[in-house]
């Protein structure tokens, strides 16, 4: 029984990994570019949050619509005034200009006198609910986790399949030249792209809260994503998804069976099996230069 | 202007290029041995840790500059040179054995972790680099019967057939030595067949290979030397500190290792010093700033990062080429003069996916 | 009356379900120029990349002056004699022309990592003998005013020129030229074709090459091998190739009819 416990909180935590993971495949698709920066910025979605709920007062949905709002204009924001005008340049050099970001949100943060540097709980309406199956305790707060992954995973999967954005960016993701000679505008979507990164990560940050509380160093749980999107295949959706639940349920044994600090490194140990045995992951696709 | 007439293949051998290089770099070398003479000790020992991390940054250079292959958990062979040196000093060895024995486990490690470099590229090296440097710095704190675990342990000072280091100046002059053989190390083998292959190799792979370069051996060779160097720079750091624990080699200092070539220019030796520069005086302008700063700003604890952050934007926006990039271009304005046109360091940008499947 | 350098048995590569190449026989004797000719995905690139070894065939092999090339690996394939260009170039873009050319030389170091480091005498001297085989080959081909001129920054034509150098450097006995006159106008193109006789001649270097210029073809191969849909259709004279009723067909199509070619009104 404490199996599936164990098992559950190791699928939650890896709905958050996947999460985040899927804002970084989404750039990757889009742009090419690799962003360090979707840990902190779910983390400054988590501090969105926190501000609505807890200071402004708004009712839960209401905070949540407005994080994501609030946190999409700053992806749009970022991707306009920084990220658009280094196109073009090495992919490493993009990313490290993500880890600069990331730096900035993080430091801004803590700037901010006294909520900066605290760690915050976080009322959600569903904290203190919870189920008692056969012995197996689930906390709401996991399952809303979960849930809340699937709904989003599917809304996607719809948005991506079925409407003209979603398909453009599919465009777009495959070859960006032949995107503008179609008359998709091109710029236009990268911003939406990181827009949309950005409240998928406002999303993680929210669902994470409750589990870990508000402060400045959740960003750092983004680097577990980045295990979460290779095992899955950097340029795969539902890859980042599996791929962080892999990861979570993988840490969540190892904290359970394995001695004081295999849990730390457990996600870092699978993506590097992952890398030995199918070096695209499981979803990726080989990309070979055609000479 | 200066007109530099070849008449022989040794004048592009050579390291130095022209007269004045002989000049400069004489001048160089003279100022940094009379430093401690010159310097106050703070300010020495300020200049030691450049010298440390531009060890450390050379290696850095070598593998990702110069090969092209992405290191995010560099600090990682950092911290197995800094333990090697704190071990093995610690068992009364001599410094020059220490520290050889620190660069070959180093390079041993940097093989292991070299591995994955020959199957997989771009971002899945970098995140397999990654994984090894959190493992890596795991592997210290949980060893703790050699390691003292996350405790960590004291360091004693250099000694060499019984002469010490024991004061700022002397430890100095070991870190001297040692960073001007490095260099030198480095320089040479850049301007050998196998620098070039590496260079090769970051270039173009596919016609690397039809020039006869055996990619894993050189990408290995690649992941031993600057993984060697990070550990002679993780030894010297050990001593400097006196005191290591494993918290010190993890993700923040592999960032600011990146942080260090990038900035002082990927692709040349020189960034790998003037990013050290960057990196050890950033924090003292910023400590200067704070005063000049309102109280919200100055005193706040985020302040280095946010700083950090917004300086590794603006190079990467503005000046790509780091800071040895701006350099050279402020050096051909003043050759040029009047003549300097400013498009002439404009670099190509690569747009098409399949401009960037290498 | 001169030896075979390089023989292709049966050759066979299936990628997935396409039939890149299927069947494909032929000898290249030593000292001839020899052209493959097809129209596009006609599988001339993939048998290149087959003699490199970027590709492992399916089935058929390779014999390379008695060597069984499929038991090669691809970075191997330089120490025994063979270069190439590539189609669309992959010269190395942030060096500059002299370093390319250096590392075209590459194959023939003997002088190990140690050495190297420490720049030994003798590593200066094999520096200075391969700086002097570089220069020759500048030389050859007229490259002198772009020495230190950063690749990326060339032209399209002297990068052509600069990538045929590099494959010269190797110092081969069986040189692949993939295009070479792809992308040159009409003077670029007279000049290689002068520059492909010198090499046969001067050099005494077998070609292979593959071309879709029938007058470079004609002027310069002794024999050329059409294609067409991974197999081979001829091989002979160049006339007597393209003068071949099969290849006119995969060329032009069935019956050419010009009247249906054009728009109804």
């Amino acid at each position: 029984m404490q199996e599936l416990q164990v098992i559950l909180s190791g699928v939650a935590q890896g709905c958050i990994y996947g999460l985040i993971a899927l804002g970084f495949v989404l750039i990757y698709k889009a742009t090419e570019t690799v962003s360090f920066a979707q840990g902190e910025l779910m983390m400054l979605g988590a501090f969105c949050g926190l501000a609505f709920v807890t200071y402004l007062q708004l009712p839960f949905a209401l905070a949540v619509v407005a994080s994501m709002l609030v946190m999409a204009s700053i992806g749009w924001l970022i991707e306009r005034v920084v990220i658009n005008p280094v196109l073009g340049e090495p992919a490493f050099a993009i990313v490290m200009l993500t880890i600069g970001i990331g730096y900035v949100v993080r430091g801004g943060i803590t700037m901010i006198p006294d909520i900066g540097t605290e760690t915050h709980s976080f009322e959600v309406p569903y904290k203190d609910i919870s189920f008692n199956l056969g012995g197996v305790v689930l906390g709401a707060t996991q399952l809303v986790v979960i849930g809340s992954t699937a709904v989003l995973c599917a809304v996607l999967y719809a948005v991506f399949k079925y409407s003209r954005v979603g398909i453009a960016m599919q465009a777009t993701s495959q070859n960006q030249l032949a995107a503008y000679y179609m008359g998709i505008p091109v710029k236009r979507l990268n911003s939406m792209v990181w827009a949309l990164a950005a409240a998928v990560a406002a999303i993680a940050g929210l669902l994470l809260a409750p589990i870990t509380f508000v402060h400045a160093n959740m960003g750092f749980i983004g680097l577990k994503a980045f295990p979460a999107a290779v095992v899955g295949g950097f340029g795969s959706l539902p890859g980042a998804i599996v791929g962080g639940i892999i990861i979570g349920v993988v840490e969540a044994m190892a904290g359970f069976w394995l001695p004081e600090g295999f849990k730390d490194v457990a996600a870092y140990v699978v993506v590097l099996l992952m890398l030995v045995f199918k070096p695209n992951g499981l979803f990726g696709d080989k990309l070979r230069k055609k000479v | 202007m200066r007109f530099i007439f070849k008449t022989r293949y040794d004048q592009d051998i050579q390291l130095a290029k022209h007269s004045g290089h002989v000049w400069a770099y004489s001048l160089l070398l003279l100022l940094l041995c009379l430093a401690p003479w010159l310097m106050e000790e703070y300010w020495l020992a300020q200049l030691t840790f450049v010298l440390i991390y531009g060890i450390v940054g050379l290696g850095l250079m070598v593998l990702a500059g110069f090969t092209g292959l992405f290191s995010i958990g560099h600090a990682a062979f950092m911290g197995v040179g800094a333990y090697v040196a704190a071990v093995l000093s610690g068992h009364g060895v001599s410094f020059p054995i220490s520290v050889t024995m620190a660069a070959g486990l180093s390079a041993i490690v940097g093989a292991v972790v070299g591995l994955p470099a020959l199957r997989v590229k771009g971002i899945y090296l970098g995140i397999a680099t990654l994984a090894f440097g959190f493992i890596v710095e795991e592997g210290l704190a949980r060893w703790e019967s050699v390691t003292g675990g996350n405790a960590g342990i004291h360091v004693k000072v250099v000694s060499i057939l019984g002469w010490q280091a024991n004061s700022g100046e002397k430890f100095y002059a070991v870190c001297l030595v040692l960073a001007v053989l490095c260099t030198l190390a480095v320089l040479n083998v850049l301007r050998s067949p196998t620098g070039r292959a590496f260079v090769a190799i970051r270039d173009s792979e596919i016609s690397a290979q039809s020039m006869g370069i055996h990619l894993a051996y050189y990408k290995t060779l690649s992941f031993m030397m600057s993984s060697a160097l990070a550990g002679i720079g993780g030894a010297l750091y050990a001593h400097k500190m006196q005191f290591i624990s494993p918290d010190q080699f993890g993700i923040l200092q592999s960032v600011d290792l990146l942080l260090m070539v990038v900035i002082g220019g990927l692709g040349s030796v020189h960034g790998a010093f003037l990013g050290a520069i960057f990196l050890i005086t950033m924090p003292q302008l910023i400590t200067l700033g704070k005063d000049f700063l309102p109280a919200f700003i100055g005193q706040a604890p985020g302040l280095q990062a946010v700083v950090y952050g917004l300086v590794l934007i603006g190079f990467v926006m503005f000046e790509p080429m780091g800071l040895y990039g701006r350099w050279l271009k402020i050096r051909t304005w003043f050759e040029l003069f009047p003549f300097y046109r400013k498009g002439m360091f404009k670099r190509q940008k690569s747009f098409q996916k399949s401009d960037r499947l290498k | 009356m001169s030896n075979i350098l390089l023989s292709a048995h049966d050759l066979t590569v299936r990628f997935g379900g396409v039939l890149a190449v299927n069947g494909v026989s032929f000898e290249v004797r030593q000292g001839e120029v020899f052209t493959l000719i097809g129209p596009n995905g006609a599988g001339k690139t993939t048998v290149f990349n087959l003699i490199s070894r970027i590709y492992t065939p399916t089935s058929g092999y390779l014999d390379y002056q008695g060597q069984r090339l499929s038991d090669v690996p691809a970075h191997a394939v330089a120490a025994m004699g063979i270069a190439r260009t590539f189609q669309n170039i992959e010269l190395f873009e942030h060096a500059t022309v002299l370093q390319n050319l250096l590392i075209g030389l590459h194959v023939h170091n003997r002088i190990g990592f140690w050495r190297q480091m420490l720049f030994t005498p003798t590593v200066r001297d094999a520096e200075r003998a391969t700086r002097q085989k570089v220069e020759e080959v500048i030389d050859f081909l007229d490259l002198q005013h772009y020495r230190d001129t950063l690749v990326a920054g060339l032209p399209y034509g002297v990068r052509k020129v600069v990538e045929l150098a590099r494959a010269l450097c190797t110092d081969p006995q069986l040189l692949l030229l993939d295009e070479p006159s792809s992308g040159l106008n009409v003077e670029e193109t007279a000049d290689m074709a002068f520059w492909i006789q010198d090499i046969q001649q001067d050099l005494g270097i077998t070609v292979l090459m593959v071309e879709h210029d029938m007058s470079l073809v004609s002027k310069v191969s002794n024999r050329v091998l059409a294609m067409n849909q991974g197999e081979v259709l001829a091989v002979g004279e160049p006339a007597q190739v393209q003068a071949h009723p099969a290849v006119i067909e995969a060329y032009l199509g069935g019956s050419f009819n010009a009247a249906n070619l054009r728009r109804k009104a």
